[in-house]
């Protein structure tokens, strides 16, 4: 009898083991066949026409140019976004954690509010913002699509960083203060030179985010096939300029968009491979 | 030296304003987000649209003045819950042989993997479904059910969204399942239990709570999904009859349309209202998970 029910058992964690073999090999799978169908549909597409040159006349449709005011612009809007949005995120990442250090309750309070920020998707940022633009009367402009990022990628970067300030041992920070710290010292010289390599990577993967996002930037940044000289200038994005090249119905553009995208991928693999070797390089001069 | 630690206790006062304020900008943004989104919309129910006829009409005609949402709502619905019948089961798998089964050099290898899934833009998410999704529904499992089309339709929509929270609900199970402190798996082993009882009757019961609420998390994560779906789900405006009837979710509807917003009197304001759904159904789910995995992380 009992021996019936084990068997049963072991038959049961036999199937669901096969079956967690059959998921792990689905997620690897699809990510595979991801980057393939891109990098086999962009590459032969891709060519050094496409990376450095802006679209010329009739570029859209099949005219001669490339995507470069789209990647240029992406480059300044996600550098743009990550600046604004570090600025505001490390002190606020340091209070939670140096000076919130005794409330608890309060902490906890602020990281679920963080938390669901996270979550609100960024055509919602891209709404409410270009509400407040019609309000105001400004026009689409880089200044305008770097601001909506930065308020999007904001709860992204500080829960990041507070992740790892979270792990500063409470023995550093109480050190810290029996040599007569204050709390800016602490802050500054103590938490964040011990977390910088966590900080660095929560910086790259917003900086990701800004860089592939569209429907934030769809109704802020504008398109334009110029290089943006001022803030005050529209700006085309590269996951924009891939948007809009798929929906045309000639060939040779919509292959603009497979080279594009290739690109596009190229730059997000490279960030997180990137981010992760910072990670490990500078984790060996920290204590914990 | 009085001078010097005076300059020193103002750098700490001063810089201790300067962090509340930008704590402070952060937190009351997404109030700044309800109320002008609330104050754009309520142009709305001030020329005679209800609520109810809003939410639960489908005459959707900007022009005449008619802005029915449910047509939109119903696809949103129906595509998040189908990519999250498809994600689950998945999520759930791994994340339980990760936790539980996995080789250390297994372990190594799928972390940065669904970091890079969660890392490709969704705009790529899209591109793919174009290039596979599509034409896998249009040429292999709508002909299988003896139905033709396009390829753009709810169940497109539901595979590519599916792929893309994957790494999300994932990452969340995974926090949760290591929650569980080891010694209750100690116990049971020590008790003679196999670890697949282990895992069913102990693991999965003490982070009951947790998975649901990572699966509400990944709900919240996929309705607010916009142009992946955009590309992909067909966009005509009536509600879906079946998995390959082309669909319209909300998200979809805001991005389609900001072009000729100005154009129409109203409009934007609806618009507007759209994104106010949006945000208030998201935090909304947002919140009540987060408040449960809280509670579980500390109660364990």
């Amino acid at each position: 009898m009992w021996g019936i029910k084990l068997i049963g058992k072991k038959t049961e964690e036999l199937i669901f083991k096969q079956l967690m073999r059959l998921a792990n090999a689905i997620i690897l799978f699809v990510i595979g066949l991801i980057v393939f169908t891109i990098m086999r549909k962009g590459l032969p597409a891709l060519s050094w026409e496409i990376i450095s040159q802006v679209p010329k006349g009739g570029y859209y449709f099949g005219g001669e140019g490339g995507v470069l005011n789209a990647i240029v612009g992406s480059i300044y809007l996600a550098f743009g976004a990550t600046f604004l949005a570090f600025v505001i995120s490390l002190p606020s990442a340091l209070f939670i954690n140096v000076h919130l250090q005794k409330h608890k309750k309060l902490q906890d309070i602020i990281r679920l509010f963080i938390d669901v920020m996270w979550g609100i998707p960024s055509v919602v940022y891209g709404a409410f913002a270009f509400g407040i633009m019609i309000y105001m009367g400004i026009r689409a402009s880089l200044m305008a699509g770097i601001v909506t990022v930065a308020i999007f990628i904001m709860p992204i970067m500080i829960r990041g960083m507070d992740e790892v300030l979270k792990m500063v041992p409470k023995t550093l920070f109480e050190s810290g203060l029996s040599l007569g710290s204050t709390k800016y010292e602490l802050s500054y010289r103590i938490f964040f030179k011990q977390c910088i390599p966590g900080i660095a990577t929560a910086i790259l993967l917003s900086f990701g985010r800004a860089f592939g996002d569209v429907a934030a930037v769809l109704f802020t940044a504008g398109f334009t096939d110029n290089i943006p000289t001022s803030l005050t200038q529209p700006a085309a994005t590269l996951p924009l300029a891939i948007f809009f090249q798929l929906s045309s119905p000639i060939p040779e553009v919509q292959n603009r968009a497979y080279a594009a995208a290739a690109i596009l991928t190229f730059i997000i693999l490279a960030i997180s491979v990137f981010g992760r070797m910072a990670l490990r390089k500078y984790k060996k001069n920290s204590i914990n | 030296m009085t001078a010097l630690s005076l300059k020193r206790i103002y750098q700490d006062k001063l810089n201790t304003v300067v962090m509340i304020m930008a704590l402070t900008l952060v937190i009351t943004t997404p109030l700044i987000i309800f109320a002008s989104l609330y104050t754009k919309s309520s142009m709305l129910f001030a020329s005679d649209h209800s609520l109810w006829d809003l939410l639960f009409s489908s005459a959707w005609e900007p022009t005449k003045g008619k802005f029915g949402f449910l047509p939109f709502i119903i696809s949103s619905i129906e595509i998040t819950i189908l990519s999250v019948i498809i994600a689950a089961p998945i999520c759930f798998l791994v994340a339980i042989h990760l936790t539980q089964y996995a080789k250390h050099w297994f372990v190594k290898i799928m972390y940065p993997v669904t970091d890079i899934l969660a890392g490709i833009p969704s705009v790529v998410y899209g591109v793919w479904g174009i290039l596979v999704v599509v034409p896998l529904v249009s040429d292999v499992i709508a002909p299988f059910f003896g139905i033709q089309t396009t390829g753009y339709t709810l169940l497109t929509g539901a595979i590519v969204l599916s792929i893309m929270i994957i790494p999300f609900i994932l990452n969340i199970l995974i926090e949760i399942l290591n929650t569980v402190p080891f010694e209750l798996t100690e116990a049971g082993l020590s008790l003679g239990s196999t670890r697949w009882q282990v895992i069913k009757h102990i693991i999965l019961k003490k982070a009951k709570p947790g998975i649901i609420s990572a699966f509400g998390l990944g709900i919240a994560r996929a309705f607010g999904e916009t142009i992946a779906v955009l590309m992909v789900a067909g966009n005509v405006i009536k509600i879906p009859d079946g998995l390959f009837s082309a669909s319209y979710p909300l998200p979809a509807l805001i991005a389609n349309n900001y072009g000729e917003m100005m154009s129409i009197p109203l409009y934007d304001s609806a618009l507007m209202f759209g994104a106010l759904i949006l945000f208030v159904t998201i935090f909304l789910f947002n919140l009540v998970s987060r408040i449960v995995i809280y509670r579980l992380e500390r109660s364990l």
